[in-house]
């Protein structure tokens, strides 16, 4: 089957796939940051024309949800799985 | 009203007539017939007034099309067809009608035109929807149906409480958008009955609890039929309803946070349409249609409800499959599947990238409608925290779904492993063409938008939102990765707010078991005590009474009379002669008495 043989294919390549992925994320800070390419008139606030600045948002806001998460559910909102058969 | 105006709900509560009766080998045709002809009766909908019927003193409208329930219709009708065609496979027939009176009623709630009409859809919806749950058969889901079904009962009270009181203030029972900037004791009322519909916290917690506990193919009609329904209530009813506003970024916020912590795949996406539902509900409460943002952000809510309806159907199509296949659900028991699945990973895949609005999937022309209504009208704490929940959104049902069933550790029994496959045609048809639906969207634009009420003009393909959208979505990816670690699930449930209606429920079995039981055992005592002893003692008093006094009085009674007949029957013995000498000795008697007393005076 040849979709399973191109996640074969993309496995097999881990490193050269993690280091392309970092590649594309510099890429995009760069490309915001060149006017030309990124209009920002669009933009709404001023924080937003820092070059990067959703990227930023995004790493900083992925980082608060797992961790006021899980903060949230070790403080006793996680429990068994039989917590209702009692 | 018109002559012959057919009810797209109709068209499904008919084939609901028709299909316990049709032979087996013809079911499959009838299955995928019936939705296709009502979502076609959709299509050729003329604006206007229909199905008009007078009730009492009240006019019922049961087809009010015009261009915002006519999206809404459009849809749900489209949703039917799919739906059904993933579950065509399923024997059960009670489980098809349940589903067609499902999506009928709800069909039916969006083309009422008054507030009857509404309510009427509205309870079928409910009543019909747990069946999906109870079909499922362990024992979680009947106890799960009846906690459903209780929320959404309550939430009719309320719904109904304020119709009654609308229609007392304003004497009207129209369905029209309601006095929202004083908003009186009814439209709390009404808003209350919404809003739990939608799934609103703290009135949610039935959405992960039921949802979590459906069939595989119930799960998929549930998740875009009751918040849908209630999302275009509240677009019709209260647009502008300023509360609506914290209320929807709560949501939004709220299932992303639960979705983190949870171990299950389909309760994890039920916490992902409370969220996405709140990007709807934030944006009708931003939606005053009298402003050009505010008609931008209702055009967001009904494309948002629309591309919404598709890729949360895909996506619990996908992990409907995985449970269907391999009998599983939880992160923690899967794992590495895309060696047996690969399709139903790429379809579930586009759902996540859907969900969370990458650039030439639906949901990026559709969510970014509501964050940019949010800041254009400068309720800028809303709008960046609708962007937080976005990334949220990516990183569980983008990252976290896809990884840890298909990639990550694998943790499946050798059961699961050996279940484990793509599935038969018709659910991978469906799943195959709602996934085309989701890109067509997204690349497509004008077929979702020239279908919206309103004219706003939106153009989502912005360099700068282009660029804004795959930078938050990008690191956000990262942060995934860098925290892996953080993520593995783990075997546990979170409690939610079903917690107090739940240990309700125990407190009131303990009350029913311990003081209730306590109380009918020594108001027993009680009763015997200062009532029967007293009862039995003059139930006695009352028998011999009877015996002596009364047997007495009649035996006595009875014997006079006995004696008297038996003299009688002397004098009746029948001899002409004995009689008259009787009779003239009494008269002569009477005679000389009668002489002497005369004599006498």
């Amino acid at each position: 089957m040849s979709l399973l043989k191109t996640i074969e294919f993309l496995r097999s390549r881990l490193r050269l796939l993690v280091r392309a992925s970092f590649g594309v994320l510099a890429l995009l800070i760069v490309l915001d940051a060149i006017p030309a390419v990124v209009d920002k008139h669009h933009a709404h606030t001023a924080v937003e024309r820092f070059p990067g600045f959703w990227s930023i948002f995004g790493f900083v806001a992925c980082v608060l949800i797992i961790f006021l998460s899980k903060w949230y559910g070790k403080a006793g909102i996680m429990t068994r799985e039989d917590r209702y058969d009692e | 009203m018109s002559e012959f105006w057919i009810h797209p709900a109709l068209v499904l509560f008919a084939g609901c007539v028709l299909l316990p009766l049709v032979p087996e080998r013809m079911r499959k045709a009838v299955l995928l017939g019936v939705p296709s002809f009502a979502f076609a009766r959709m299509l050729t909908l003329e604006a206007g007034v229909f199905g008009e019927v007078t009730f009492l003193d009240w006019t019922l409208t049961f087809g009010r099309v015009d261009a915002l329930s006519i999206v809404f219709g459009h849809i749900m009708c489209l949703m039917a067809v799919i739906a059904t065609l993933y579950g065509l496979h399923v024997k059960r027939v009670e489980e098809h009608v349940a589903s067609w009176v499902y999506a009928g009623s709800s069909i039916g709630a969006i083309f009422a035109g008054d507030l009857l009409t509404l309510f009427l859809f509205w309870e079928l919806m409910a009543l019909s929807s747990v069946f999906l749950i109870w079909f499922r058969g362990r024992s979680g889901s009947m106890q799960a149906g009846y906690r459903y079904l209780l929320v959404h009962m309550a939430g009719g009270v309320a719904l109904l409480a304020g119709i009654v009181l609308h229609y007392k203030g304003t004497g009207s029972m129209a369905f029209v958008a309601m006095d929202v900037g004083n908003p009186s004791a009814a439209v709390w009322l009404i808003m209350v009955g919404f809003i739990l519909n939608a799934a609103v916290p703290p009135l949610h917690a039935w959405l992960p609890d039921a949802y979590g506990e459906a069939t595989f193919n119930g799960s998929v009609f549930l998740c875009a039929f009751t918040t849908k329904t209630a999302v275009y209530a509240l677009c019709r009813g209260m647009p502008g309803f300023d509360v609506l506003v914290p209320l929807g970024v709560v949501m939004a916020l709220y299932g992303v946070v639960y979705a983190v912590l949870e171990n299950d795949s389909r309760r994890l996406l039920a916490y992902h349409i409370i969220s996405q539902v709140g990007y709807m509900v934030a944006g009708v409460g931003l939606g005053d249609p009298d402003t050009a943002v505010g008609q931008l952000a209702l055009n967001g809510v009904c494309a948002h409800a629309f591309a919404h309806i598709l890729y949360k159907g895909l996506l619990f199509m996908g992990t409907g499959t995985v449970l269907h296949m391999t009998g599983e659900s939880r992160f923690s028991r899967l794992g590495g599947l895309y060696l047996k699945m690969p399709w139903t990973f790429l379809f579930t895949l586009v759902g996540g990238l859907s969900i969370s609005a990458f650039p030439l999937f639906s949901g990026f022309v559709s969510k970014s409608m509501i964050v940019a209504a949010g800041f254009e009208s400068h309720t800028l704490w809303a709008a960046f925290l609708l962007m937080l929940a976005s990334a949220g959104t990516f990183l569980h049902t983008g990252l976290k779904v896809p990884y840890f069933i298909w990639f990550g550790k694998n943790h499946c029994s050798k059961e699961t492993w050996e279940r484990a496959a793509d599935p038969g045609w018709n659910m991978t048809a469906a799943m195959a063409l709602t996934a085309f639906l989701c890109v067509f969207i997204g690349c497509y634009t004008p077929y979702l938008y020239d279908m919206l009420p309103y004219t706003a003009a939106y153009e989502p393909y912005t360099s700068y939102h282009v660029s804004e959208t795959m930078q938050v979505l990008l690191f956000t990816a990262l942060g995934f990765f860098l925290f892996l670690k953080k993520l593995e699930p783990e075997e546990k449930i979170s409690l939610d707010l079903d917690y107090f209606y739940r240990k309700g429920a125990a407190a009131f079995y303990w009350i029913a078991r311990t003081p209730v039981q306590a109380l009918d055992r020594d108001w027993g005592e009680a009763w015997r005590q200062l009532a029967l002893v007293p009862t039995m003692a003059w139930a006695r008093f009352v028998a011999r009474f009877d015996n002596q006094v009364v047997d007495g009085i009649v035996d006595g009674v009875g014997a006079t009379v006995r004696g008297l007949g038996a003299r009688l029957r002397g004098l009746q013995r029948g001899s002409l002669q004995e009689s008259l000498t009787v009779a003239a000795a009494v008269t002569a008697c009477v005679v000389i008495a009668v002489l002497l007393l005369t004599r006498g005076s």
